[in-house]
């Protein structure tokens, strides 16, 4: 690890200050991925800010009856949060199937969207990452490529988001509050992640001393037809090679709202509104499953070892939401 | 050493050592000031800092486990959490689970159910299982398999060890009523 200097900061705007006073300062709470990524020379901050005394620890509900997650909840306070368990069960379900119990502990769920790719070239500095090194080269796309995007890529860059919660908050149309220097704003779950294009090495939309301060959910959770199927090498801590986050409202056999997002696919969390909305007053069927599959799969090109997945994530997303409507028949 | 900084004529990036930062926590009952370098993991500081050795670097990388300690009550990837981060916890170790010649339930459990064959992931595993514990989630036996997935054991002692946890839960229960 690259020497660096440290310092706590008691609140937002002192954090963003802090980061604007150093060349390459980078928040830390959580610390799972940054620690990880600095012992292996990928993140070289020259200063880190610690985040994880800064007011941003509660879960509220909102006006609007939807559920404000502070940024820095944990992810294992979120998925165990009796509104989160009974309004939200997608986003705990999805959450619980991420990483292990001493992690979910540590990460908090604004540094969960900021987790980089998995990507083993970005990780092993000696060899060509466009990602890491802009204009070094892609190592993947002509390497061992079995976890790699086959949706949203660019000639410089295959990586996918390696997030599970990311996936679950975008089928869920979540929006993230952000503060920086030119003040608050906030994103659409969908404009906060981006596709690598030319500038792989940008992961999301902020601007630079950007702050996540809360992920705030909508009223409606889904909560009685949802799943969240994760595939992997492994039935547990393992990142997912296709996973599907899907949700229903149903009215008999018939579908009110679809909401389907994959991840392990793409730089961010894929999702096609014009795909579900070819869900809305159809029967729940494997056929029409079958459909919205293949509209979200559109474009859909392999490199060659993972050139599986343009089946499995179809089969996955038929099967995630067959057992989304099983789970319940109003 | 120095605690001064140096830096390059222009820009602040450090050169030389940073100032050492000054950290107090509780390690196992006891308050321990320490002054370290920020990039000290916890588990550097317990083992290097205070001799405390069980704690075990394994992959430092939060993949295997074997470096889980309890912060609060709650268990964590030692390694990758920063020294300096975790001014004002209490923390425990495998060293701080017993008292005086009792063992915790959990270590009886493993003793009992011969769930280690090396060792070298068995304090992790520990730590680990005592958080599984004081967290609640666990009622099956799929559930503690599921939620001791963070800690590896490359000798596969895992019959044994979800046997012992099992037992500890239910020990740990009855004691708690």
């Amino acid at each position: 690890m690259n020497s660096f200097t440290y310092t706590r900061a008691e609140t937002v705007d002192t954090a963003i200050g802090e980061i604007k006073a150093h060349h390459t300062a980078k928040f830390i709470a959580g610390g799972t991925n940054i620690l990880d990524l600095m012992k292996e020379n990928v993140e070289r901050p020259d200063h880190l800010v610690d985040i994880t005394r800064l007011p941003l620890k509660q879960i509220e509900t909102l006006p609007d009856g939807g559920l404000r997650l502070g940024a820095l909840v944990t992810n294992a306070d979120t998925a165990y949060h009796p509104e989160v368990q009974k309004r939200y069960p997608l986003l705990s379900k999805t959450i619980l199937a991420g990483a292990s119990a001493q992690l979910r502990n540590m990460a908090t769920d604004g540094g969960n969207l900021f987790q980089r790719t998995r990507c083993y070239y970005f990780y092993d500095t000696a060899t060509p990452c466009n990602k890491r090194e802009p204009g070094s080269g892609c190592s993947a796309i002509n390497g061992f490529n079995r976890i790699h995007a086959i949706l949203g890529t660019s000639e410089h860059c295959i990586a996918t988001h390696p997030s599970d919660m990311a996936v679950a908050l975008a089928a869920l149309e979540a929006t993230i509050r952000v503060s920086g220097p030119n003040g608050e704003r906030t994103l659409a779950m969908a404009d906060f992640h981006r596709l690598p294009g030319d500038k792989p090495q940008y992961d999301n939309n902020l601007e630079a001393g950007e702050i996540v301060t809360s992920i705030d959910l909508p009223a409606n959770g889904f909560a009685n037809n949802y799943n969240y199927l994760k595939l992997r090498d492994r039935s547990s801590y393992a990142f997912a090679l296709v996973s599907v986050a899907a949700a229903l409202e149903l009215e008999g056999d018939t579908i009110r709202e679809a909401r389907v997002a994959l991840g392990g696919v793409a730089h961010m969390p894929w999702r096609k509104p014009e795909a579900e909305a070819l869900l809305k007053g159809q029967k729940a069927t494997k056929e029409n499953f079958r459909k919205v599959a293949e509209a979200l799969l559109e474009g859909a090109k392999g490199f060659g070892a993972n050139t599986f997945k343009i089946e499995l994530a179809p089969r996955a997303i038929v099967r995630a939401l067959v057992m989304a409507t099983e789970m319940k028949k109003k | 050493m120095s605690s001064k900084v140096l830096t390059k004529p222009l820009g602040d990036v450090p050169v030389a050592l940073p100032p050492l930062q000054r950290v107090t926590l509780t390690i196992n009952g006891a308050e321990k000031q320490l002054e370290v370098a920020p990039w000290t993991s916890l588990l550097d500081l317990l083992r290097e800092y205070l001799d405390l050795t069980g704690t075990k670097k394994g992959c430092d990388h939060g993949q295997c486990g074997a470096c889980t300690v309890l912060v609060d009550g709650k268990r964590i990837n030692s390694c990758l959490s920063l020294a300096v981060m975790q001014e004002g916890k209490e923390i425990t170790t495998i060293e701080g689970l017993a008292k005086g010649d009792q063992l915790h339930p959990v270590q009886e459990a493993f003793i009992e159910h011969d769930a280690f064959q090396c060792g070298y992931c068995t304090p992790g595993q520990i730590c680990s299982a005592v958080g599984l514990i004081n967290e609640g989630h666990a009622k099956t036996t799929e559930d503690i398999q599921e939620l001791m997935s963070g800690n590896i054991c490359r000798c596969g002692a895992y019959v044994g060890i979800t046997a012992a946890v099992e037992q500890a839960l239910k020990v740990c229960q009855s004691n708690a009523q």
